[in-house]
């Protein structure tokens, strides 16, 4: 380099190349380079704009399941009705007359009830209402016989309407729903009596029918995805580092460690629906663990992360210097000291790096679960673990996929709401996961 | 150390855990058609609010997958009721027999319309004649002399004048659907028993069978779609093509009437009125068994069975008629049947 720079004018009349002038083949040297820059740059342009139009689509179709739309309803809670409504079979379908009546009877006295039939006008209270308010009323067997407030939700259709869906024009074509329905709705909301505020329940309420979509929630999902969290790090951590240390430090390198090791890496690319098969042979099958449990679920996804926590784990032991080792075993430590005492602590941010984002992968699988018959329609909660791990229950994931299959347009709003949830916690596990690397973890 | 003491305890619970298993299981289990699933998670959700018994749960995943896991024995971890779009196969009770499942209550809940409906604002598809789904759909045609040619038909108008003259895009339910079975036989074989041509090929010396599957078996080209997944997938499918035909459950299209406009077939409008009585040609009775043996071993079961059938759930003014269900003009033999059960 240096000797062609010291001496250009000496290398001949007929070739005159400078640094300074560019020549064909540099040219094209330079023009590759900055193709595939250009080609780099489209590359992850179509990335990002994939993920753009992910979470455009998503957040567009899916925040509105946030706030939902609910109705004042001034109802009396006479004794003799209620006695009436809880002698009969479907006591809920009695319940929702008496709650009918007193809406259809609070609109008569405003003067709301202008152009509409009085059933049409009750109709847009949600299905739900009477579970709700028969819920009250055996809560609050002292409230019966005095007038009551009461907020329910509306119909899935009304709702649509004030958050646009639903729109006078497909109300014409609708059979669930009629215009005169929408204007006595707006006439509602001119008056006070319905507001669409924020949704809590969506968080908490349990899964619902598909003839009131309004009230369906994520509450049994995140309940039972918090629980299959639990057993699968309670299972999968423990065994885990166990199995790396061991494999890692102890262990002789022979034939047998090695079919071992490929064993472990081969199980990380199994796809999971074969540990759904394995858990329905095994765990239900075999071993007569309930359907649709909990620990079930836990008990095949951490088969499914245990490869993924192994495989972290031993190149986290395997980043701390031999040095460490050595000077500990130097000074008189026994092989376990060693290893508990300075290896495992130094390796543990890199450990919990890989659980994290092994429990993120979990938390994020349907396919097994799909066999073990958690996919399912779950209305109840279950209960406080350990109990509870043996009770049914749904997960996020699952939820979604339920979500999409369902009839009714309103469920749309309601996978993508979910679907934002469980982003929510990947995004927010993710980041503890970095945090961990970033704060603690050591290089030499 | 902790690390090492956590691990026992993590066994020693895992070991805890695996036998108090014995606990019994407190709620109905049930799976199967996903024609069905809608109709019992509105009964399981209602149960559980008017009863001081759990909600039961409600599995999908189809006819044959909830009969088949029904028929894998008797215990608490095996199904208590399996939904059915179809009766059971006789093959199905055998291996129900052989697993020890030998009583088994059937439950005929209503009856469910097959509609055909495309884009609302897309070209006038309005009447059908399962005649018009035959000559679109079947993979090869007799002509007169009764020897089979493959389909030419390539849009609605060459199939019947008045049809609207766009490609036929047909998204009809996979094989693995209930569905596809009364498609087959209602529309396409009736189609070609109307058009003759089931009679011209009987005329040429095909056996019975034969003739019947050529009738039923639908072409490959490209101008008919399996949809394997849901209504919500077929759907998709008709809003991204216009000129789409789609093969849907008349609650499905209920709950979606702004989009979809429905055809008549046979110059019937669907509707649980037309289909109750029988005008509308198109539907098939919806059921879910009861393993008897589970009755009185799993709390709520024969109450549920009961609470279903009652006229307040399965009535023509219930919940599910509501949603779509035609209700069964013969409920009261129903529910005396499952009333020996010992429910409500």
């Amino acid at each position: 380099m240096s000797d062609i720079a010291a001496s250009p004018p000496a290398a001949g009349e007929g070739r005159k190349t400078s640094l300074l002038r560019e020549t064909d083949r540099v040219r094209k040297r330079n023009a590759a380079e900055r193709r595939f820059e250009l080609y780099g740059m489209a590359a992850v342009g179509i990335g990002l704009l994939a993920l753009a139009f992910l979470l455009l689509s998503i957040l567009g179709n899916g925040l509105s399941s946030f706030r939902q739309t609910f109705v004042d309803v001034p109802v009396a809670l006479d004794p003799v009705a209620i006695e009436e409504a809880e002698a009969s079979v479907v006591k809920t379908s009695r319940y929702r007359d008496i709650i009918e009546g007193a809406f259809v009877s609070a609109l008569e006295a405003r003067g709301l009830l202008e152009g509409i039939d009085p059933e049409e006008a009750a109709g847009i209270i949600s299905e739900e209402a009477p579970a709700q308010f028969r819920d009250y009323v055996r809560a609050n067997p002292e409230a019966v016989g005095r007038p009551g407030e009461f907020t329910f939700l509306v119909n899935g259709r009304i709702d649509g309407f004030f958050k646009g869906r639903v729109t006078f024009e497909s109300a014409e074509l609708d059979g669930n729903v009629t215009p005169a329905q929408l204007r006595l709705a707006e006439r509602l909301a001119g008056a006070g009596l319905i507001d669409t505020r924020f949704n809590w329940a969506f968080f908490t309420a349990p899964d619902a029918s598909g003839q009131r979509p309004e009230a369906a929630g994520l509450g049994v999902a995140i309940l039972g995805s918090a629980y299959m969290m639990l057993v699968v790090l309670f299972l999968a951590l423990p065994i885990g580092v166990a199995a790396s240390i061991y494999l890692e430090e102890f262990a002789p390198r022979n034939r047998f460690t090695d079919i071992i090791e490929v064993n472990i890496s081969n199980l990380a690319a199994v796809p999971s629906i074969v540990f759904g098969i394995l858990g329905l042979a095994i765990f239900i099958n075999f071993a007569g663990l309930p359907q649709s449990a909990p620990i079930v679920g836990g008990l095949v996804l951490t088969l499914m992360t245990l490869p993924t926590i192994i495989i972290a784990t031993r190149s986290a032991l395997k980043a701390v210097p031999p040095s460490i080792r050595d000077a500990a075993l130097g000074v008189g430590a026994s092989k376990l000291q060693s290893v508990f005492h300075h290896v495992l602590p130094l390796a543990a941010p890199g450990i919990l790096t890989g659980t994290i984002l092994g429990l993120a992968q979990a938390l994020g699988e349907t396919a097994p679960l799909l066999l073990i018959g958690m996919v399912a329609f779950v209305g109840e909660y279950p209960d406080a673990p350990p109990e509870g791990l043996f009770d049914p229950a749904t997960a996020l994931p699952v939820q979604v996929y339920n979500w999409t299959q369902k009839a009714d347009p309103a469920f749309v709003e309601r996978a993508s709401g979910a679907i934002i949830v469980l982003l929510a916690f990947l995004v927010v596990m993710n980041a503890i996961a970095i945090l961990l690397r970033r704060r603690f973890e050591r290089r030499w | 150390m902790s690390l090492t003491k956590t691990a026992l305890l993590t066994g020693a619970a895992t070991l805890l855990a695996t036998t108090a298993l014995a606990q019994s299981r407190d709620q109905v289990q049930i799976a199967g058609s996903s024609t069905v699933l809608p109709y019992s998670s509105i009964v399981a959700e209602a149960f559980g609010e008017n009863t001081d018994f759990p909600a039961p749960v409600v599995e999908s995943g189809g006819s044959s997958t909830g009969l088949r896991r029904f028929c894998e024995g008797v215990g608490e971890n095996t199904i208590d009721i399996a939904n059915a779009s179809r009766p059971m196969r006789d093959s199905e009770r055998e291996t129900c027999a052989a697993n020890g499942v030998t009583d088994i209550t059937e439950v005929r809940i209503g009856y469910d319309g097959i509609v055909f409906a495309s884009q609302q604002d897309g070209p006038a598809f309005t009447e059908f004649e399962p005649a018009d789904w035959y000559q679109a759909l079947a993979a090869e045609i007799p002509d007169e002399s009764g020897t089979t040619q493959p389909n030419a038909v390539t849009t609605w108008s060459e199939v019947r004048e008045g049809l609207p003259e766009v490609e036929i895009a047909a998204f009809i339910p996979g094989t693995r659907h209930g569905t596809r079975e009364v498609f087959e036989e209602k529309v396409l074989l009736q189609g070609c028993e109307d058009t003759g041509a089931l009679q011209r090929m009987l005329d040429a010396g095909m056996d019975e069978d034969a003739a019947e599957g050529a009738c039923m078996a639908v072409r490959t080209d490209g101008a008919s779609v399996d949809i394997d997944g849901d209504y919500t997938e077929t759907l998709a499918r008709i809003e991204s093509n216009p000129e789409g035909v789609g093969v849907f459950g008349l609650s499905f299209y209920e709950n979606n009437q702004d989009t979809l406009k429905v055809a008549t077939m046979g110059g019937v409008t669907p509707s649980t009125e037309t289909i109750a009585s029988g005008e509308y040609p198109v539907s098939r009775p919806l059921f879910f068994y009861v393993k008897d043996a589970h009755v009185g071993v799993i709390p709520g079961l024969g109450e549920f069975a009961a609470f279903f059938t009652s006229d307040e759930i399965a009535g023509p003014d219930g919940p599910l008629a509501g949603y779509g269900l035609v209700s069964d003009p013969e409920l009261a033999a129903t529910q005396e049947e499952v009333g020996a059960l010992g429910g409500l």
